[in-house]
Order: structure tokens, then C-alpha cells, then sequence
């Protein structure tokens, strides 16, 4: 099953390379990459992991990952090389959480068995050996499942500062104290149960917040993708190497092939070809660029070889100004996180000091030393804000469970929260307002033999019309001719011949003002128009959004022409040819407006814009900076979902809000009760987990939410 | 009470097997590809039957 190829000798030498596949739809991929990669001499086995949409490959060390990115790329799967998984170690941690869950869970469940036996009249010898068996589940249960919060709280002890964890940590320790002693000197009453069922409520809060955050990390550095990984470098006695991406210095002279990306930025010396710069500035068509032209990394090579001579590496490449630029625009962002980080560093106080007043109230009420601290441990669980903390995590991980099944991805729980707030919408149009892929939309003027000859033709090609002539023909089932001496002119088109005719595909000879191609067979020659066509019910999409109170414009790095089209299209206003820069700027300007602005765009242009604005989605087919920036990604062709979110959202909110006044509520009510000394410890366990019960309750009622 | 000097190390020894197993899972990355599991089911094993 798990396509492992025989093993023959040296196993200590195997290498593990891991690649993305972002294009693994089904059983039939699994079993085409699996089976294709293992009759390949060096590869000891392959092992697709669908859900990530990874293959991980044991190999020989003589193989490198170019080479095996290529045997994927022969398989006709788009493959990009993963660096040493970044995510492991943050993965990690939820693994944790989940292992010391299912601890807590088993000790919880023994302890329970041996408290409702205590409960229902055990007495004498058997309550002492119960109690006893409790302490010899709980001890290394609370030992184990604890870890997390005693660490936590041992952090902020030894930096001066206290959270969450510390009242925790301490209602803990001092339930489990007490219940020993009690054991030990055959007492009525022993609390493991109510500490440890404590711990497990709480762990299951950190392990639905842990996953939740664990999905929005998924596609992390892929800034760093876009741009190649090194480059052919040329040396002065004409050898070339290759000199991976961070060794490269300014001076150098890279060889770049066609079909390849840049790994810096620089001038082209030698040759000329188009480039993709789609991900740099949004521009749907390519530059021509020649001698003396500046080429930026992360741009793609298009039809021709090219020398260039480096000028900028690294952290100076125009890219990585687009990486800080968000990086700076998402630090602004974190206001939340830190207004909540200030309310629990005010409310871990609170309950200390609530707590330790009770214990010195009633030592001077003359209670005794025991009963002082058993009303104290009370009000340390019972004030545990377990129902507040679960409050907004709950409600947040069924509303995006319930919009993932809509085909909206959620990254970040705080997502929703902004979502709700947002009142502005700005657009971005190519990849966003529209589907983002030229179709042709006269192909029916082309006769069978003319379209079999343009497939052929845009066959040989990686410009993007020639991609999107050729998947279109593919979708009519047309079957290619063969054709000699196919050549790929830079800037005019590919030229082959057929049979002894002359046949192109290329740059018309009027060309208009959007996107269009020309077929010459012989004499004869068809113009194709392209157009980028704009997603179905936009303006459905749009109408709703306006009748929630987001009113919208359009903000494009594309030329005007193309922009009013659309902008005509959906009647909305609109700015053309901005700059990422631009993108913020307005932004910016608007929030100062006072609004808070939500951004759906796709492009690495969009990046800071989408890192800047109140808060972001992108649409699934957007590159991968934009779905990294955003914080919520669509994957229909639709623009409905964005409207959907933004009502899932404000119901989302309500729905919390509601939560705290429940949770609040029971804190109000409980905590006298306990300060006045009539909860016992287990009382108050039973109690806070009830609450914390009722709040998840709440929150699974927006599960119908994103109808 | 003779009956609980055996039920309760049972039920302990049970709860704490199961514990294992879900350890043993975890480690050996049962968990890892979820959808994958359920896709692998209509792969054809033709190639693979050579294999032990």
C-alpha cells in the first residue's frame, strides 16, 4: 500500500526530501505520484500526505532536490521544494497538548469511578483505599497533564509578570496539596477529582485553540518560495555552478534558463526575453525586457536565456522590501491580542488577591488554618476563567468549521472578530473581481484543423496566453497536430511548420487594448481575443455587501483601460495602475477616515495592502504571499463567500458576546457563594466545568450559521 | 470486596492500555494524513502485491 520499494543497502545514507503539491486532488494522484516515483533508480520510497498536499521522498544522497523536483514535475504535478519542515516544531506543540488531554482524560474518568463510590456511602477502610488509588492516579496525572501551565506560569513567575496560568497552577497545586494531607490523615473529603477534571476542561481550550492556530500557520515562508532557490552562476573562466540563493553576491553573473525564476535582483547583460512579473506588480500581460533592464526576483523567465548580472541579494531584493513592508503592516494589526494579553494580566491579580483575602478573612473569623485554605482553593477554581476563556476560542472554531465547509478558510481566530467590524471593502480586480485567467472568448471562429494547429502551438509555451489557449482547446477535446522545428520567437510568439507550412501563434499585428493572440496557417490569419472575465454573481456579492453597510471600490495595480471595464461593469469606483505602496496608502487614508477597511485581493502586490488592511481574504487561486497575508482565504469561483463571511462573522460576535454574559454572569453569582464559604472544592470544579459546558453549548449553535 | 481487589486494577489496566495505544498511534503518525486514509482505499494494489 505504502509503494515502498525494497530496501537494499546502505538504509544510514537515506536523505528525506519534502515537496509541495498543491495539485493532489484525488486517489489516482496518490497512486500516480507513489507509483511513479519508485521505479526511479536512487528513490527508496515516496509517501504522499493528502491532506497537507505534501510528498515526502527517501532518496540516495546522490539525488538532489532539483532533480527529484523535476521526476514530479515529469509526473505533470507542479512541485515546489520544502527547507527543513519550519512547521515542526510549532506542530509540536499541539501534539503536546493533545497528549497530556488524553492523560487528563483517562485520569478524570478512574477518579470519577472512585469518587462516586465515595459519594454514594464508601466508608471506613474502603474510603481510605479510594482516596489513596485517586492520589496514585492523580499524582502522576497532574505531574504530567500540568506540564503546560506550570511551565507557562513558571515563565511569567520568573520574568516578574503573571497570566493565566498562575492562579491555575496554584488553585492546582494547592487542591492537590490539600487532598494528600487529607488522604494521609484519613479525612472525609479528598479533591483529586475536582483538580484534575479542572485540568482536562482546560487542556481541551488550549488544544481547540492550538488546532485552530496550527491551520492558520500552514503555508508559512511562502514569501520565500517565490523566488528560486539559487541560480547557475557564471563564473570569469566561462565554468558556471550553481550557487544557492544565499551565497550569492551582487557582481555575479547568473544564467538564467527559460521556465525559471530569479534568485535576486539584477541587470540583464546578455539576451532578452519576456518576464512574468505578475506576482511584482499585478500586470496581467509580460514585460519584454533587454539589455540593460532591471529584472527583480521572484519574476519568472518566459521564453528565452538571459544573462544577468546581479545587483541586489537576499534581504535587498525588491521581494523582501514586500516581505517587511507586511511584516511592519501586521505588527500594527496585533492591538487586539494585546488588549487581551492586559485583561488577563489584570483579572490573574484580581483572583489572587480575592483569594487570599478569603483565606485571611476567615482565619480571623476564626475558621481555622483548613477550612481558611479549603475556601480559598474554592475560589481559586471557581474564579478560574475558564467559561471567559473558552468564550471567544469555542464560538470561533465552530463558526470556522462551519465556513470551511462553505469553502471559506479562516486562519486566525481574531479573523472573525475584525471581520465583524469591517465597514469598507476594497477590491482588487485581476485575480479577485475577476477569475484571473485570460479565456478566449472567440474560439468558435477558429476551424478544427486552425484549432488543432494553436494547440500544438500553445503547447510548446509558457506564456500565459498560450496557457490559457491551450487549456481552453483541451476543454473542447481537441487533439494537437504534430508539428517540426518549433521555435519560440521572444516578444513575437512561437513558429513552427506543418507539414511544410508555415504556421504561428503570436502578437497580433493591431493590437488592442486588452489581451489577444494571432494564428497564421499559410496566408491565413484569426485574431483570438482574450478576456480575464469577472466572477460569477460579483455583483450579487457586491449588492450584499452594500445592504450589510460595506460599501466598495476597486484599488488595481493594472492599467486603466482594463480596470474601468470592469469598474463599468459592477458600477464602482475605481484607481488603476497603484503600487503596492499605493494600496496601503489608500488604506490608510481611509482608516483615517475612520473606517475600518476589509481587503480582498490576491497578488504579491496586494501583500502589504492585505497585511495592512483591518482585515483581509483572498481568493484560493491567489498567490501564495497573498493567501499568507490574508486572513481568510475563498476557494469557489464565486465572490459570494465573501459576504457570507462577513455574516457569519457579526453572528459570530454576537454569539461571544453572549458567552461573556453568561460566563460573567456565573462569576458574579458563584464567587460570593464560595467567598462566604459554601462551595467545597469539588462543588466549585463541577460548576466551572458546567459553565464552561454551557458556553461551548452556545457556541455549537452557529454551526447552522453559514446558511 | 474481593471482587473490587480485581475490578479495580482492570479497569485501570484497561483505561491505561488504551492510553498507550492512542500514545502509540500518535507517535507512529496515524494521525498525519486523515484524508488521505480515506482516499488510498481506491487505489488499485496491483503494483504493490510483489511487496510483503
Amino acid at each position: 500500500m505504502n509503494a515502498v520499494t525494497p530496501i537494499s543497502s546502505d538504509q544510514s545514507q537515506t536523505v528525506v526530501s519534502r515537496f509541495a503539491v498543491p495539485a493532489i486532488r484525488c486517489a489516482g494522484c496518490i497512486a500516480k505520484i507513489e507509483n511513479g516515483l519508485k521505479d526511479t533508480p536512487g528513490i527508496l520510497s515516496s509517501r504522499v500526505n493528502f491532506s497537507t498536499k505534501q510528498v515526502a521522498i527517501s532518496h540516495l544522497p546522490e539525488l538532489d532536490d532539483d532533480q527529484l523536483k523535476r521526476k514530479i514535475e515529469a509526473l505533470g504535478f507542479e512541485a515546489q521544494v520544502l527547507a527543513d519542515n519550519p512547521l515542526s516544531e510549532e506542530k509540536g506543540s499541539t501534539d503536546k497538548l493533545i497528549r497530556a488531554l488524553a492523560v487528563a482524560g483517562f485520569g478524570m474518568m478512574n477518579i470519577m469511578l472512585l469518587s462516586v463510590s465515595v459519594w454514594s456511602g464508601a466508608s471506613g477502610v474502603n474510603r481510605d483505599l479510594f482516596h489513596w488509588i485517586s492520589a496514585l492516579i492523580a499524582i502522576p496525572v497532574i505531574a504530567y497533564a500540568g506540564r503546560p501551565f506550570f511551565a507557562s506560569a513558571a515563565m511569567a513567575l520568573r520574568y516578574g509578570r503573571t497570566n493565566m496560568d498562575v492562579p491555575i497552577s496554584i488553585g492546582i497545586l494547592l487542591a492537590t496539596g490539600l487532598s494528600i494531607y487529607e488522604t494521609a490523615t484519613g479525612g472525609a473529603h479528598a479533591y483529586f477529582d475536582g483538580a484534575v477534571m479542572l485540568l482536562f476542561f482546560l487542556l481541551a481550550g488550549r488544544v481547540l485553540d492550538g488546532m485552530m492556530r496550527d491551520r492558520a500557520r500552514e503555508g508559512i515562508g511562502a514569501l520565500l518560495k517565490q523566488t528560486a532557490p539559487g541560480a547557475m552562476v557564471l563564473d570569469d573562466d566561462g565554468k558556471t555552478r550553481w550557487v544557492a540563493a544565499k551565497d550569492l553576491l551582487p557582481g555575479m553573473h547568473m544564467m538564467v534558463a527559460a521556465g525559471e525564476s530569479l534568485a535576486a535582483d539584477g541587470e540583464i547583460i546578455s539576451g532578452s526575453s519576456s518576464f512574468d512579473c505578475s506576482l511584482m506588480t499585478g500586470e496581467s500581460e509580460p514585460q519584454p525586457l533587454g539589455k540593460g533592464d532591471l529584472a527583480l526576483a521572484g519574476t519568472l523567465n518566459l521564453s528565452s536565456p538571459v544573462t544577468i548580472m546581479i545587483t541586489a541579494t537576499g534581504e535587498d531584493t525588491s521581494v523582501s522590501d514586500i516581505a517587511r513592508l507586511m511584516d511592519e503592516a501586521g505588527q500594527r494589526r496585533s492591538f487586539y491580542v494585546r488588549v487581551a494579553d492586559r485583561a488577563a494580566r489584570y483579572y490573574a491579580p484580581a483572583v489572587h488577591s480575592l483569594a487570599l483575602l478569603a483565606f485571611l478573612f476567615w482565619m480571623f473569623a476564626g475558621a481555622g488554618w483548613h477550612q481558611s485554605l479549603l475556601i480559598s482553593v474554592a475560589v481559586l477554581i471557581i474564579t478560574c476563567p475558564c467559561a471567559l476563556g473558552l468564550a471567544v476560542p469555542a464560538a470561533q472554531v465552530v463558526a470556522s468549521g462551519a465556513l470551511l465547509r462553505k469553502g471559506v478558510m479562516v486562519k486566525d481566530g481574531s479573523a472573525l472578530e475584525r471581520l465583524a467590524e469591517a465597514d469598507y471593502v476594497l477590491f482588487d480586480k485581476t485575480g479577485t473581481l475577476t477569475l484571473g485567467q485570460p479565456t478566449p472568448v472567440n474560439l468558435d471562429d477558429l476551424g478544427l484543423t486552425q484549432k488543432q494547429v494553436a494547440l500544438a502551438l500553445a503547447q510548446a509555451s509558457r506564456h500565459p496566453i498560450s496557457k490559457a489557449i491551450r487549456s481552453s482547446l483541451l476543454a473542447l477535446g481537441i487533439e494537437p497536430v504534430a508539428l517540426d522545428d518549433i521555435r519560440e520567437l521572444p516578444g513575437k510568439g512561437m513558429t513552427a511548420s506543418w507539414g511544410g507550412v508555415k504556421v504561428m501563434l503570436g502578437k497580433p499585428e493591431k493590437s488592442g487594448d486588452h489581451l489577444s493572440s494571432q494564428l497564421t496557417v499559410g496566408s491565413d490569419s484569426v485574431v483570438l481575443q482574450l478576456q480575464d472575465e469577472i466572477r460569477p454573481d460579483a455583483a450579487e456579492a457586491i449588492a450584499a455587501l452594500g445592504k450589510m453597510g460595506l460599501p466598495a471600490e476597486i484599488v488595481s495595480g493594472d492599467n486603466p483601460q482594463s480596470v474601468a471595464l470592469v469598474s463599468r461593469a459592477l458600477g464602482l469606483s475605481a484607481q488603476a495602475g497603484a503600487s503596492p505602496q499605493d494600496k496601503v496608502e489608500a488604506i490608510t487614508r481611509l482608516t483615517n477616515e475612520g473606517h475600518k477597511v476589509l481587503m480582498v485581493g490576491d497578488g504579491l502586490n496586494d501583500g502589504p495592502a492585505l497585511a495592512a488592511a483591518h482585515v483581509s481574504i483572498a481568493p484560493g487561486s491567489a498567490s501564495d504571499v497573498g493567501q499568507q497575508a490574508a486572513d481568510a482565504v475563498f476557494t469557489s469561483e464565486s465572490l459570494m463567500p465573501v459576504a457570507l463571511s462577513v455574516k457569519v462573522a457579526r453572528r459570530t460576535m454576537q454569539i461571544v458576546h453572549q458567552n461573556f454574559s453568561l460566563a460573567i454572569g456565573y462569576n458574579i453569582f458563584a464567587v460570593p457563594l464560595a467567598l462566604t464559604g459554601m462551595v467545597t472544592p469539588l462543588i466549585a470544579a463541577i460548576a466551572m466545568s458546567l459553565s464552561s459546558l454551557i458556553v461551548v453549548g452556545n457556541a455549537l449553535r452557529l454551526n447552522g450559521a453559514a446558511k | 470486596m474481593n471482587g473490587l481487589a480485581i475490578l479495580i486494577p482492570v479497569a485501570l489496566l484497561m483505561g491505561l492500555g488504551g492510553l498507550v495505544f492512542f500514545f502509540w498511534a500518535m507517535r507512529n503518525g496515524q494521525f498525519e494524513d486523515l484524508d488521505g486514509a480515506a482516499q488510498r482505499v481506491l487505489l488499485d494494489d496491483e503494483d504493490d502485491e510483489d511487496q510483503s
